[in-house]
């Protein structure tokens, strides 16, 4: 077995595993993992990326949001098998160390995060949001993001760093 | 040659959050996030009854799943007099039940495992046999005769009741209402809540044997005081213990408590030797750890026809579940309830409160506000809007007649506080302005006769922030102050700590400022660290606003310790005596020759390399700061709402907020302080509440069930400024985080019940869920929130 999911999964030999490959961030990743293991078990335990949070374990508060073949899903609530030959996005996807995403610059820019525990989530449900909506009204953005909630902010500079980004990535499409 | 000081990041930038730029990478380090070596993993198991007694538990099953390594139960707690632990109210609170369970949620029992699945595995394999009791969920059942006794395991606690408590002076307001033209009455029901912060509790314990020295990563808001309990509760030395909260996801006061989960996992490593992760879910963390509010208030004000309020009598009935579990000043028993109509001018005031026991979850936590303040302030501002409503008076002119006036400070508050600053007639000329009010009167006018309904609410009010001072504040015995230690290297950057723990405030930034405003250290070279008592200053931590009051002044009081110093070193490098020094941002310069200078990185330099004979070298400070007084923001809020007659449902149409939090560190972080508190007091007045059926069984267990405001209901806000600095703070800030929180529910109320008061409504109780607002509506009755009381009790 391999050793990937060790940290999250000791499973005795008797229980069996299933050999996945989820392509997350573009990188494809093959483990056996116990068929139950949540997505967002696997992309925090397994793979270590721990910018993908758990806050409800119920699907309500969006924490946990990655994208899923570029649509926003909430890994707390899926299996880790059914991601098996998808692709999957996370935070740590979104810009490079040196170069932020422009939906990141717009957050810290219009102070749209305060603990930072809704924020990977938010982003990650507005990135998929632009891609579909280049130029939304702050009702189709608040509308959008009405499966992530936040308890700091109140939502007003969530949107204003999202309608931020939008121009931002408008005026750099030319 | 000036430094601009806005350039640097000082005092009034809007400086962009340097925490931001770990939190937009994913790069947070939470406490789930930390993976020591050979961890494992614990879960608890719940009570599924509010009350029971507990006949056994066989944990057989649960040890022979494989990867479990240990379980743990009360009986196995108690042999190392863990079973039971202090609260921060000088109650006790089990840690794993022994006797009996008192609520719905309280932990039975605990198991260590390899994983967490495997932990979750053998909780379900754990068999508990019990015998239901009869269950209290409110407080007119825990006083009712011959009610059960649900706290039989405290000695001298024949009944229910937690305290009785009383402030003001009786006499005074009996006399107050003797000569009154007419006394405004009215019941209200703040209903239980719970913080809700995004990332529930969880702590890792890991306990070195061979060093002796326990570390917990853990969800505290005020690791010290976590540090100095768990020293008392586990016979541990302190200079032993290290706890370290890492970055918060909220807190919101639901993380100040000691948790017995955190206690359990401390034990655990000590058995295992291994770290013990042990991370809450959500329903866990909504059932079990520190709820909000809950009190019933009976109000009464004493009127002089022409609008003066002569005196003010309060009653309250608090429920404090089943352990007296708040997290508050232990001179005060019901908080600082008597805070209430600080910001206005009467003579007489009596309050009695008192608290009970009940089968649901302790707490009573100061929920985003000072110690009970969100209740009084509410309770007041609803009083009020009855008040005016009552004598026939415009609710804004009733207001202004009786608000505390500029030059009458310092002035006394009804129950005893001592205010000191504020400009609270130009908050409201500023937010009646800002609305639109006389233009809204007779728009409502005109609507109303078209059959729409719409409402206007105002809230005035002050809270006392900051607590405390060491003569009237302390918890567990330990007095609030704060503090700050600051470390300038040898090339000018700096280290800065305070005992103070940010969870979303921006501490990392704002903190900064105040040194760059002290020192004119550029705020960029400044790095700030907080959660870390191995490393950091003792203080009492975040909550009820206290942090900029407390913590921020303990920074500029060590900042100002530095130039102190700083200006001696000048005087050395310039060579000329330190009474002929002068000092601007940044830089000490000869008096008689203003070109002569040197810059704040030189002194440090010279701290190091070059200091005077006889003077120690380095160039660091400490400041443990101890408040004079509270401080005492002011804050003017007004919503303007329309309700559907035909569902009840009720729109936001403006929410206008006029904030005086004295000096404001950085305007941006500030006006993202007041939205979102508005947004919570938002969540209370329309859909936010914990409430239990007669059985005990929690409603509101989950976020399906708990209803939080999204993007999509909840309102913009218009927010508006003015600035009246504290007299004795350093820097002048009052403090912000909570205000909004605290004024803003009475607002939105007074606007739904100012909407149908032509149809005799007086009063909804919060949440205003659109079927209770239907039934005020089509009935023109009030609606009260009391919970349903059980008919077929034993």
């Amino acid at each position: 077995m391999s050793s990937l999911f060790e940290e999250i999964h000791t499973a005795p030999s008797e229980v069996p595993v299933r050999r996945v490959t989820v392509r997350v961030n573009g990188q494809a990743r093959t483990a056996d993992i116990e068929p139950r293991l949540l997505l967002v078990h696997m992309l925090r335990q397994g793979l270590g990326l721990t910018g993908t949070h758990v806050g409800c374990d119920t699907t309500n508060c969006g924490a946990c949001t990655v994208l899923f073949d570029g649509r926003p899903v909430k890994s707390c609530t899926m299996l880790a098998v059914q991601a098996d030959g998808h692709d999957v996005e996370t935070v740590e996807g979104m810009g490079t160390t040196g170069e932020l995403h422009p939906i990141q610059e717009g957050f810290k820019e219009e102070h749209g995060l305060q603990c930072g525990y809704c924020t990977p989530g938010m982003m990650l449900t507005a990135k998929a949001l632009l891609e579909e909506n280049p130029n939304p009204s702050e009702d189709e953005v608040r509308w959008a993001l009405s499966g992530n909630l936040c308890r700091c902010t109140g939502y007003q500079n969530i949107v204003k760093a999202v309608l931020w980004a939008a121009d931002t990535m408008r005026a750099s499409a030319g | 040659m000036t430094i601009d000081e806005i350039k640097i990041g000082g005092m009034g930038a809007s400086r962009r959050r340097v925490e931001d730029n770990r939190f937009i990478r994913g790069k947070g380090n939470y406490v789930d996030d930390v993976v020591l070596p050979g961890m494992l993993h614990m879960e608890i198991l719940r009570s599924p009854l509010a009350h029971a007694r507990i006949r056994s538990i066989d944990v057989s099953r649960a040890w022979q799943i494989p990867g479990v390594r240990l379980v743990l139960t009360g009986d196995m707690m108690a042999t190392r007099n863990l079973a039971w632990m202090p609260t921060l109210s000088y109650d006790t609170q089990a840690v794993l039940a022994t006797d009996k369970v008192r609520f719905q949620g309280q932990e039975v029992a605990a198991v260590i495992a390899d994983d967490p699945y495997t932990a979750k595995d053998a909780c379900e394999a754990i068999i508990v046999d019990y015998e239901p009791l009869p269950v209290i969920v409110n407080p007119e059942q825990a006083q009712a005769p011959g009610a059960p006794l649900i706290r039989d395991d405290k000695l001298n606690q024949p009944d229910n009741k937690v305290f009785e408590w009383e402030v003001g002076d009786r006499s005074a307001t009996d006399r107050a209402f003797a000569e009154a033209d007419l006394v405004s009455e009215i019941s209200l029901h703040y209903p239980r809540s719970h913080p809700s912060p995004l990332e529930p509790c969880g702590s890792i314990a890991d306990y070195d044997r061979a060093t002796g020295k326990l570390t917990v990563y853990m969800t505290s808001q005020a690791p010290h005081i976590i540090r100095s309990a768990v020293a008392m509760v586990a016979e541990l030395p302190e200079h032993m213990i290290r706890v370290i909260s890492p970055d918060l996801g909220g807190g919101f006061g639901n993380k100040v408590p000691v948790y017995p989960g955190y206690v359990i996992s401390i034990l655990a490593s000590i058995l295992t030797e291994r770290p013990v992760k042990w991370i809450e879910d959500r329903s866990g963390n909504l059932i079990s750890t520190g709820f909000g509010r809950d009190v019933y208030l009976k109000g009464q004000l004493a009127l002089r026809k022409d609008g003066r309020i002569l005196g003010v009598r309060m009653n309250t009935v608090s429920d404090h579940g089943a352990f007296f579990a708040d997290a508050q000043p232990s001179k005060f028993k019901i908080g600082l309830m008597h805070s209430a109509f600080a910001c206005y001018d009467i003579p007489a005031a009596h309050l009695v409160a008192e608290g009970f026991y009940t089968n649901k979850a302790p707490g009573g936590v100061a929920y985003r506000c000072s110690f009970r303040v969100t209740e009084a302030m509410f309770f007041q501002e609803r009083m009020v809007q009855a008040a005016a409503d009552d004598l026939g008076m415009d609710q804004a002119e009733f207001r202004r007649i009786n608000l505390v006036r500029d030059d009458d400070f310092p002035h006394r508050t009804p129950y005893g506080f001592l205010t000191d600053s504020g400009q609270y007639g130009k908050c409201l000329d500023l937010g009646l302005e800002a609305i639109g009010y006389e233009q809204f009167l007779k728009d409502q006018a005109e609507a109303r006769s078209r059959g729409r309904l719409l409402g206007i609410g105002i809230s005035t009010m002050t809270e006392p922030l900051g607590a405390g001072n060491s003569r009237e504040y302390d918890i567990l015995g330990i007095k609030m102050f704060d503090s700050a230690e600051l470390r300038v290297h040898m090339t000018g950057k700096a280290i800065l700590r305070t005992g103070a723990k940010t969870q979303g405030q921006g501490h990392e930034t704002t903190w900064a400022q105040i040194v760059a405003h002290e020192l004119g250290i550029p705020a960029d070279d400044i790095v700030v660290e907080e959660g870390d008592t191995d490393t950091a200053p003792y203080g009492m931590g975040t909550y009820a606003s206290r942090s900029t009051p407390v913590a921020g002044a303990a920074v500029a009081m060590a900042a100002r310790k530095v130039r102190a110093k700083s200006r001696k070193l000048a005087a050395h490098l310039l060579e000329v005596s330190e009474e002929d020094i002068e000092w601007e941002l940044g830089r000490f310069y000869v008096r008689s020759a203003p070109d002569r200078g040197v810059s704040i990185q030189e002194c440090a330099m010279a701290a190091y390399s070059n200091m005077p004979d006889g003077m120690e070298p380095g160039l660091e400070s400490v400041s443990y700061y101890d408040p004079p007084n509270l401080t005492w923001p002011f804050a003017c809020y007004i919503a303007t709402v329309e309700v559907d007659p035909q569902t009840g449902v009720w729109d936001v149409l403006r929410m206008v907020a006029v904030d005086d939090c004295g000096v404001r560190i950085n305007p941006m972080i500030v006006e993202g302080q007041i939205m979102g508190g508005l947004t919570e007091a938002y969540a209370m007045a329309s859909m936010q509440f914990i409430t239990f059926d007669t059985d005990g069984n929690c409603i509101g267990a989950n976020f399906m069930d708990y209803l939080l405001p999204t993007a999509w209901e909840t309102p913009g806000f218009e927010l508006h400024e003015v600035v009246t600095p504290c007299p004795h703070h350093p820097i002048g800030a009052k403090g912000i985080g909570e205000c909004a929180t605290v004024g803003g529910p009475a607002a939105f109320v007074n606007a739904v019940v100012n909407a149908l008061s032509h149809l005799g409504v007086r009063n909804i109780d919060m949440p205003m869920l659109p079927d209770r607002v239907y039934a005020a509506a089509t009935t023109g009755m009030d609606v009260s929130g009391a919970p349903p009381v059980r008919t077929d009790a034993p």
